[in-house]
């Protein structure tokens, strides 16, 4: 107990915004990005991406769950027997998703019901479970909620980059409106059919992770 | 409908991975060397294969409506569809939990491979996908069987052909950036765009 109480004295000195702590925030962007790094949460970001506004709200979704569900989990770490730690966690992230698609159905139905089955296949989007299993089963709340930050808008930033190259070239719009001009299309412009197919936003995602790795050399896969 | 059709099905023009392109991110993180590859897609397959059947006789005699008729009569307007996805995803999660022990136990150098994306089937958007299209295709008992084995082995498959593409491209001249995740990316686009032919075939 004395061990205890005098190792909670020594974290609890470490201040909030410690270079740690920040890095947790920061790496996600770039570093250590959730999808073009980590390769969590691929299959969300292709299904939803057709379009920039389903691609925004299903950020904003994901990052909603990500933060409490690092949280409620890091703070009941000690309590949950490792053996049904994947079921625990599950309930967890089911319960949160629930309230999230209740959130959404009353204050943006319109959208809710274009993302319906995408808004529970969060349950099942692996960014979620595992930053849990990778950080939050193994640190403090604080973290955990700065960690659930980071990757939550690490996630957001590719998914907006992929939704807005397939809208612009798969429908000529960006968030619904029409940006391409009409004159465009009667000199015979034609909307690209394939962006609006998952493998368009494979590539996508494959040329953001090029420039990436070439801006930041260390990333480079050495095999 | 004949089993064999809806094996075929299953692994080849409704691919789980390059049809639907479901199952991405393990798909991706564990495909750097056939042997991982091989551990994680036999995994799959157990995986699929039993949820499925297990999630068919959850939803038939528990979750659909009027599948509580058997208990009373009275019972028989309960529609519980609305629990499905718990439902699914506990089942699902307590085999993989059961998976991971087993491998954890027997095949240690391959539980190391895996790693974190051992736990990741769970929430492998393929399983539980499986799960769903079961449900929605109204398949029978016996071909809710056939189907998982068949998804499984599908994603089986595709994940061993990607393996070995990487191996080989391991010797191409890829631009540094672009070598491993990024190639491996645009080849999984490509192989999804190849599977489009597919596409027209009716069995």
């Amino acid at each position: 107990m004395n061990a205890e109480s005098s190792i909670d004295n020594v974290v609890a000195k470490e201040p909030f915004w410690s270079p740690k702590n920040k890095r947790l925030v920061t790496d996600p962007f770039s570093d250590d990005n959730p999808i073009t790094i980590q390769v969590l949460g691929v299959c969300s970001a292709l299904a939803v991406t057709t379009q920039l506004k389903t691609a925004f709200v299903m950020a904003l979704s994901v990052m909603v769950v990500l933060v409490l569900s690092n949280v409620i989990i890091s703070a009941i770490r000690n309590t949950i027997p490792s053996r049904i730690r994947m079921i625990v966690q599950l309930v967890v992230i089911a319960g949160l998703v629930i309230l999230v698609d209740q959130v959404l159905r009353a204050f943006a139905y319109d959208v809710s019901r274009q993302l319906s089955v995408y808004i529970g296949l969060i349950i099942t989007n692996c960014i979620i479970m595992g930053r849990l299993e990778a950080l939050a089963m193994s640190s403090k709340p604080s973290a955990a909620m700065l960690d659930g930050i980071g990757n939550g808008f690490g996630y957001g930033v590719i998914l907006i980059i992929v939704s807005f190259f397939r809208e612009l070239f798969g429908a000529g719009s960006l968030f619904g409106y029409q940006v391409v001009p009409d004159a465009l299309y009667e000199m015979g412009y034609e909307n690209n059919g394939i962006m609006l197919t998952s493998a368009a936003a494979m590539f996508i995602i494959g040329i953001v992770i090029w420039v990436q790795r070439h801006k930041n050399p260390k990333l480079v896969d050495a095999s | 409908m004949d089993l064999v059709n809806i094996f075929i099905k299953s692994a080849f023009l409704e691919n789980m991975i390059l049809a639907y392109f479901l199952g991405m991110c393990s798909f991706l993180a564990v495909s750097k060397t056939v042997k991982t590859a091989v551990g994680l897609g036999v995994a799959v397959i157990f995986v699929l294969g039993i949820t499925a059947p297990i999630n068919w006789l959850v939803n038939t005699y528990f979750l659909k409506e009027g599948a509580l008729a058997f208990i009373s009569p009275s019972l028989a307007e309960v529609d519980l569809t609305f629990l499905q996805y718990i439902v699914f995803i506990a089942a699902i999660a307590s085999m993989v939990q059961l998976v991971e022990i087993i491998v954890e136990r027997f095949f240690p150098p391959l539980y190391n491979a895996l790693g974190i994306f051992l736990p990741l089937i769970t929430v492998n958007c393929a399983i539980l996908g499986g799960s769903l299209f079961m449900v929605e295709r109204e398949y029978a008992f016996d071909e809710t069987v056939v189907f998982g084995l068949g998804s499984g082995f599908g994603f089986f498959l595709a994940i061993v052909a990607l393996a070995s593409i990487r191996e080989k491209l391991r010797y191409s001249h890829i631009p540094a950036p672009l070598r491993g995740l990024g190639i491996a990316f645009i080849v999984t686009g490509l192989m999804g765009l190849a599977f489009m032919s597919f596409a027209g075939i009716s069995l």
